[in-house]
């Protein structure tokens, strides 16, 4: 076995909150990155990934735990650290040259040498040529290839890299990707490991040698899957398709939960989907017989997986479909919406979304008991702000929102920022 | 249209390089010119000449002047951005303190600040010329402050992990990282803050405090005088001179600035348009600059290295000297003290107040806020249509513009003499004139966001309206209004920013060697200033700043958050 760069050891990660409680977003996490080893953290969108990262590359601290690099603390150790950014991060005032030699410079390297080596940086990522380019000359793909250069300039020993490619379009993405499995088991790139994040389930699949799936709210450890395909990786493969499931039903497991009433421990978070394109994947479903493969979603709709996640996890919140081993199935109910014509489907919603949602069954029953049968948004993001961050209990307000308006349980008004039950009387005005 | 410069190079000198190192001289002698004036005594009143030949003498002396309280504000920008930074409780305090010092007018601070510079250097020019600069200092300094630091608070999280994951220094972090980033905006508020500068020139140069007058030469003074005199030629060659200064300043100085700051935007895409400047460009030629330039560069690296690798050594030592610590507290129990001390005199002077000084203030308010909202008023009817029309027509808009830049050069406060001389002909008081006054000084605030608004209308929007033959008023119930809405606020603003400090030059104003005054706070506060009626100064610019902090809060930020919500165009 090789050396052991870094290791955590029982990292959580908690956020004060109003009131006194704490968020926690991430719970007990035990990891080890070994000399040659291409990880990836993959989870959910806001599952907390990226936190992991930055506390795994020291730029933030955690609440408790602690991390080894060598057996040595962080904050003894100095480790050497290059990070890619989703957002690329350049200086848009300096050239491509003078972003890949930022890091040589700190550190007092030689002019000169700096120079040279951040020319051989960006001749490996294929950027020779750009050097006097300025950042915003470039494409996206061509950007991160400036943000690769810059972060092995530095030859660290862990290259981390947050989503570099999702800001990217699908060809590019699928482009850079290649390049960089192909210099890293080509063992041109100067590091021993990469700690790779995303939650796009195929590029992990693609890359890695180990994927480390992560649950969210708070996020723990919930699978490590080591991938053996050889490279460079065939989707078409059937053990390539089987590994995406594997992780797709690791994924979805536990979601599926007792119904909130029963539950008291925590709150229920709602994937931000919108009611039109869960209805769309409903039909979707149907149009198959009522099961579908989740890879045959992604094809289908031209989506990528966790485009659809959030619609399968809604879906399955709403007890309109099930999910079990990488399959889709409608339940009775979920059949009976898709076949209804809209006035029935706001019915059937109504309903469900009462029964199974718990922000959208507290938001009802405090409109019908207000006199007014109205109520500041505040009063709501209030509450919510006990168990989500606040920009979280935003989306979480406005996916209710979005739910409670399509089930004409409740209404909001933009300008006074108040949900309210619209009275009868008035939808018969309206009519008129 | 692109200028093109090049020149020849002489003996491996380029003429780029003989420009740069006659500007470089230039200032050296500067420096030493102005050391050997001000070390002199206080000269006698009648030493400002009205002779021709003196005008060079007092533009230098002028620029000068404007120039090192600028630099003062740059550093005090900095300086005050990065305490406020520091953590969240110095963030809290600075930011409110600092949304309290810029409504306090500049004039209230001209007796306290001159007083202390005198018994500091007794009859010497330097302690006049140093209360100069720092009144001028206190209308420049606070936008800028908060342009820098709302730029520092903007720098995205990215970047930052950027700079400590390569173990930026904080010297480094600055120079790579705050400066670049708080590049354009300060360039644009220190545009205005000079303008300011401008403004207020006439009244820091020249100013009487009890029964002493002081005068420093320079071109405000110069056309003050002139007035004083009447001598209305005098006063419009020194309106002149005061122009083309002003617009040789922006070719310059501002214009290059602006257009190397574009260096700076942090957008990911690149526009379509870049400007031009050939100053610039002549500097750009320069290979002595690019020297110099990169040895400065090479500096700053090997400081870091410096700073990073002590850093490494100290935090093996002991992490938080005594020293330090009694330092920290000595300063705050200073700052304690400073506080009680202001606190107890304060209530001393207000103290004095009488009842019938109380109503007399209270009238002044009521009068001062009518003839705020009569000038404000009165801007917006021309401004808004004629605004719009420049906005919507990029056609207008290039032969305007240049105009309209010129005219707004103008300081208004130089204006002032030459229409005091025709309203005192005409036999109208300084009650309305005063409006008039204001009036003068705030209207382009309003005009330029009012156009840049109206130019950013999206044309889509503009054909639609079109296409349903929206016309006329419902046009601009529809389209126009809502869609320069933000920007109107914005003027509004710092249009009636600037009109309460109109107000303390407008109401009270010194003509043929005559005061003119109406009631009004800001002829209080002038008044009292002269007088050396310390309590009333007080109590007025208490006044003052109150009526001005409580309308921002209450109307202005309300508002400015409507735009913000209702009026976005996005």
């Amino acid at each position: 076995m090789a050396n052991i760069i870094l290791e955590a050891k029982n990292l959580s990660k908690a956020y004060p909150m109003r009131g006194g409680s704490q968020l926690t977003v991430l719970e007990d996490i035990n990891l080890s990155v070994r000399e040659g080893e291409f990880i990836s953290i993959l989870g959910p969108s806001g599952a907390g990934k990226s936190t992991l990262l930055r506390i795994l590359s020291g730029l933030i601290e955690p609440t408790s735990g602690k991390i080894l690099y060598h057996g040595k603390p962080l904050e003894e150790a100095f480790p050497s650290i290059g990070m890619v950014f989703q957002s690329f991060a350049l200086f848009p005032w300096l050239t491509v040259l003078e972003n890949v030699e930022v890091g040589l410079k700190v550190k007092g390297v030689d002019r000169e040498i700096a120079r040279q080596k951040a020319i051989k940086m960006l001749d490996l990522v294929g950027l020779d040529g750009f050097e006097d380019a300025y950042p915003r000359e470039l494409s996206g793909g061509m950007k991160q290839r400036v943000g690769i250069a810059r972060a092995l300039a530095i030859e660290p020993e862990i290259l981390f890299m947050d989503e570099p490619f999702s800001a990217l379009d699908i060809l590019t993405a699928d482009n850079l990707r290649n390049e960089l499995i192909r210099l890293w088991i080509e063992k041109k790139l100067p590091i021993k490991s990469i700690i790779f994040v995303t939650h796009n389930i195929e590029e992990a699949v693609f890359l890695s040698d180990r994927a480390i799936i992560l649950s969210h709210n708070p996020a723990t450890i919930r699978a490590e899957i080591s991938i053996n395909i050889p490279h460079i990786r065939n989707k078409n493969l059937k053990e390539f398709e089987l590994t995406v499931d594997d992780i797709f039903t690791i994924l979805t497991r536990p979601k599926i939960e007792a119904p909130f009433m029963l539950r008291k421990e925590r709150y229920q978070f709602l994937p931000h989907a919108k009611v039109g394109a869960i209805a769309g994947l409903l039909e979707l479903v149907l149009s198959k017989g009522g099961t579908i493969d989740i890879s045959e979603v992604t094809t289908d709709l031209g989506l990528e997986v966790d485009d659809v996640f959030p619609l399968i996890e809604a879906a399955a919140f709403l007890g309109f479909a099930t999910v079990k081993e990488g399959d889709i199935k409608l339940t009775e109910v979920g059949m009976h919406f898709s076949r209804s014509d809209l006035l029935q489907k706001k019915v059937i919603f109504r309903e469900m979304a009462l029964k199974n949602i718990q922000l959208i069954n507290q938001i009802y029953q405090v409109l019908t008991t207000t006199e007014k049968k109205r109520m500041s948004e505040d009063f709501f993001i209030e509450i919510l702000e006990n168990h989500f961050t606040k920009d979280e209990a935003w989306n979480q307000l406005e996916t209710a929102i979005d739910w409670g308006r399509y089930a004409e349980l409740f209404a909001y008004d933009y300008d006074s920022g108040e949900l309210y039950i619209e009275e009868p009387e008035s939808e018969q005005l309206e009519k008129v | 249209m692109k200028i093109q410069v090049t020149f020849p190079p002489i003996k491996g000198i380029s003429l780029s390089d003989l420009i740069v190192l006659v500007i470089l001289f230039a200032i050296i002698s500067l420096v030493f010119f102005l050391g050997k004036e001000w070390k002199g005594d206080l000269r006698s009143v009648a030493s400002i000449s009205l002779e021709y030949k003196y005008l060079p003498y007092y533009v230098i002396q002028s620029v000068s002047r404007i120039g090192i309280a600028y630099i003062l504000s740059l550093i005090f920008s900095i300086g005050y951005g990065y305490l406020a930074k520091k953590n969240k409780i110095t963030e809290t305090i600075l930011i409110s303190l600092l949304d309290i010092l810029q409504s306090i007018p500049v004039l209230s601070f001209l007796p306290g600040v001159l007083l202390a510079m005198i018994s500091l250097f007794p009859n010497k020019r330097i302690g006049v010329e140093l209360a100069s600069i720092i009144l001028i200092f206190t209308g420049q300094v606070w936008n800028m402050a908060f342009s820098y630091y709302n730029s520092i608070s903007t720098i995205p999280r990215d970047i930052l992990e950027v700079a400590k994951i390569h173990k930026f220094s904080k010297f480094y972090r600055f120079i790579k990282i705050d400066l670049p980033f708080s590049a354009i905006g300060l360039v644009w508020n220190s545009m205005m803050s000079v303008a300011g500068g401008w403004f207020f020139l006439m009244a820091c140069e020249m100013f009487v405090i009890k029964d002493r007058d002081f005068r420093l030469p320079g071109i405000g003074s110069f056309i003050q005088m002139a007035a004083n005199e009447g001598d209305l030629q005098k006063v419009f060659i020194g309106l002149l001179v005061m122009v083309i200064i002003i617009v040789f300043l922006d070719i310059l100085i501002w214009r290059p600035l602006v257009v190397w700051s574009q260096k700076f935007r942090f957008d990911t895409v690149q526009s379509e348009e870049e400007k031009e400047s050939f100053v610039l460009n002549i500097l750009r030629e320069s290979k002595l600059l690019e020297k110099i330039w990169d040895g400065v560069e090479s500096r700053i690296d090997k400081i870091n290295c410096y700073l990073v690798n002590k850093k490494k050594q100290d935090t093996d030592s002991i992490k938080k000297s005594p020293v330090k610590i009694f330092f920290i507290s000595a300063l705050l129990i200073g700052l304690l003290f400073l506080v009680l001390k202001g606190g107890i005199t304060a209530f001393d002077m207000l103290s004095k107040i009488t009842s019938q000084d109380f109503v007399l203030l209270i009238k002044a308010g009521g009068l001062s806020l009518l003839r705020t909202f009569g000038a404000i008023a009165i801007a917006s009817i021309w401004t808004v249509p004629l605004g719009v029309m420049i906005g919507m027509k990029p056609k207008v808009a290039n032969i305007l513009q240049p105009v309209i830049q010129i005219a707004a050069s103008i300081p208004a406060t130089a204006l002032f003499p030459i229409i005091i001389y025709f309203l005192l002909k005409i036999g109208g008081g300084l009650g309305f004139g005063s409006v008039f006054l204001m009036l003068l000084g705030t209207q382009w605030y309003l005009l330029f966001n009012v156009i840049a608004g109206a130019s950013s209308i999206p044309q889509d929007l503009k054909d639609i309206a079109d296409l349903y033959k929206i016309k006329g008023l419902r046009k601009w119930k529809v389209l126009i209004l809502p869609s320069i809405f933000p920007y109107l606020v914005t003027g509004l603003i710092t249009a009636t920013g600037g009109a309460w400090n109109a107000s303390i030059v407008s109401e009270y104003v010194i003509f043929g060697g005559e005061v003119q005054k109406t009631l009004g706070l800001g002829s209080l506060i002038s008044e009292s200033s002269a007088s050396g009626n310390f309590s009333m100064l007080f109590a007025s610019t208490l006044l003052m700043s109150l009526i001005v902090v409580t309308l921002n809060r209450f109307v202005w930020k309300r508002m400015f958050l409507l735009a913000e919500e209702k009026f976005r165009l996005d």
